[in-house]
């Protein structure tokens, strides 16, 4: 019955199992905001998997895989389907990226980033637990400590 | 493996032999001073802190070994009190000298100097971050006091969770075979990242909050001072501040041959009555800056 509520996908992209209150985060670090073709985006769709869902269905366009891992810094457990003429070509299991640039914000106040105008740039030094590592001041950072520029 | 226009950032950048050829290199520089060596180079001091200690140390190596030096030691005079950026004072700067010393307070600041800097930076302190040449005369003094950086026992006493000299020693000795005691009170005990690292690497560590319990098994006692200007609470300061103090009393519960090094300045931490001990090693660890930042010189300049 779900499905009924969001119209289906020709061709393009649909983001599923995202907790709701990151779905519009997820929809800016994309940069989807801009785009000039259909995105239909859906919260608090009831879920089995995680409560409370939000999805997000793009239309004319496939994410890479480097979007696809960008995805799991806010929402690790969600998943990602390539749709063609209305079949799922592929489901893609998002994967924490190794190399988080410009999106993540260093948790350190008296880090560079914080005080000068510079790129963020984070390298992952363990995923379970996850840990990442700011590239400037080296301070390690675990998923709770993780916010958006 | 090439030194030439290496940045010298964090002890996390240098492998295990990166590490072995500096101190090899500063060996050399102390038995055979080369005072003609960075004749007609220009070394540029980026203090936007102070240290007094630092500066000198290596102002001094870079004067005996030929050099020259100019820079500043307050950041009360430079552009960035009008609102210049880092990035645009070290593109400035990079085209007045052949080598960059900085110190900054701001975490990361190093880093970012060596990605605008087309000429070596070398890292003397990014806040609480690192200072990578202090632990490499930190090494340097334990390699020639124990004669080897294996097999030894290694307790650092005090400030482990704002002291950065500890931080980056701890990641430096994690290469060598070795097993470390972290003696200091809950409050200032060693961040949980670094005791994962060495879970990673396998190295033995032993928390523990008594000096004396663990005394008898160490080669080296590294002391350090509580830090003030690190605390953001003054109160949380006094309540911890002198909580391990040493003194020659303590050698009656140690090896003969520790030794105790501190990186200075020291507060109240190591009593005057240690100083004149054979076991004291923190005034010859200090004078050892200067072989071993005058190799880092060197070495990244492509002049050895």
């Amino acid at each position: 019955m779900q499905e009924l509520k969001i119209p289906a996908l020709r061709n393009g992209t649909v983001i599923d199992h995202l907790p709701s209150k990151v779905t519009f985060k997820v929809m800016r670090m994309l940069q989807l905001r801009d785009y000039e073709h259909t995105i239909t985006v859906a919260i608090n769709l009831p879920s089995i998997k995680i409560g409370k869902k939000g999805i997000i269905k793009i239309s004319d366009r496939y994410l890479t895989k480097e979007e696809v891992n960008k995805v799991a810094i806010l929402a690790p457990k969600a998943t990602v389907s390539i749709i063609k003429d209305y079949n799922i070509k592929e489901k893609i299991r998002v994967k924490f990226p190794d190399i988080i640039e410009n999106i993540v914000k260093c948790s350190n106040p008296k880090c560079i980033t914080n005080n000068e105008d510079v790129t963020t740039h984070f390298k992952m030094v363990s995923e379970k637990p996850l840990m990442i590592r700011c590239h400037y001041c080296e301070r390690s950072m675990s998923r709770e400590d993780i916010t958006l520029k | 493996m090439t030194f030439k226009g290496k940045d010298i950032i964090s002890i996390r950048d240098l492998s295990k032999e990166e590490i072995l050829t500096i101190l090899k290199t500063a060996k050399q520089l102390e038995e055979k001073p080369e005072s003609d060596l960075m004749k007609g180079k220009i070394l540029a001091t980026l203090f936007f802190e102070p240290s007094t200690r630092t500066r000198l140390s290596f102002v001094s190596a870079m004067h005996r070994l030929g050099g020259k030096v100019h820079g500043f030691d307050t950041p009360d005079v430079t552009s960035q009190k009008k609102g210049e950026t880092l990035w645009d004072t070290i593109k400035m700067v990079e085209q007045y000298a052949d080598i960059i010393v900085q110190r900054h307070p701001l975490e990361g600041a190093a880093r970012l100097a060596a990605e605008a800097s087309s000429v070596p930076v070398i890292n003397a302190g990014d806040g609480a971050n690192q200072h990578p040449t202090q632990t490499l005369l930190d090494l340097y003094t334990i390699q020639k006091e124990k004669g080897t950086l294996d097999g030894l026992n290694i307790a650092f006493v005090g400030d482990l969770k704002y002291g950065r000299t500890v931080h980056s020693l701890c990641i430096a000795m994690s290469h060598f075979k070795t097993k470390l005691y972290f003696i200091a009170p809950t409050a200032l005990q060693i961040p949980k990242g670094y005791l994962d690292e060495l879970d990673q690497k396998k190295i033995p560590y032993i928390i523990e909050d008594d000096l004396l319990k663990v005394a008898k098994e160490l080669d080296v006692i590294y002391m350090t001072r509580i830090q003030k200007e690190r605390f953001p609470d003054p109160v949380e300061y006094n309540k911890l501040k002198g909580v391990y103090q040493i003194d020659r009393s303590l050698l009656n519960h140690t090896k003969k041959d520790v030794r105790i090094m501190h990186p200075l300045p020291r507060v109240d931490e190591i009593k005057k009555d240690l100083d004149q001990t054979e076991q004291a090693a923190y005034f010859r660890q200090a004078g050892n800056g200067i072989p071993v930042r005058q190799a880092v010189i060197a070495l990244v300049i492509g002049m050895i």
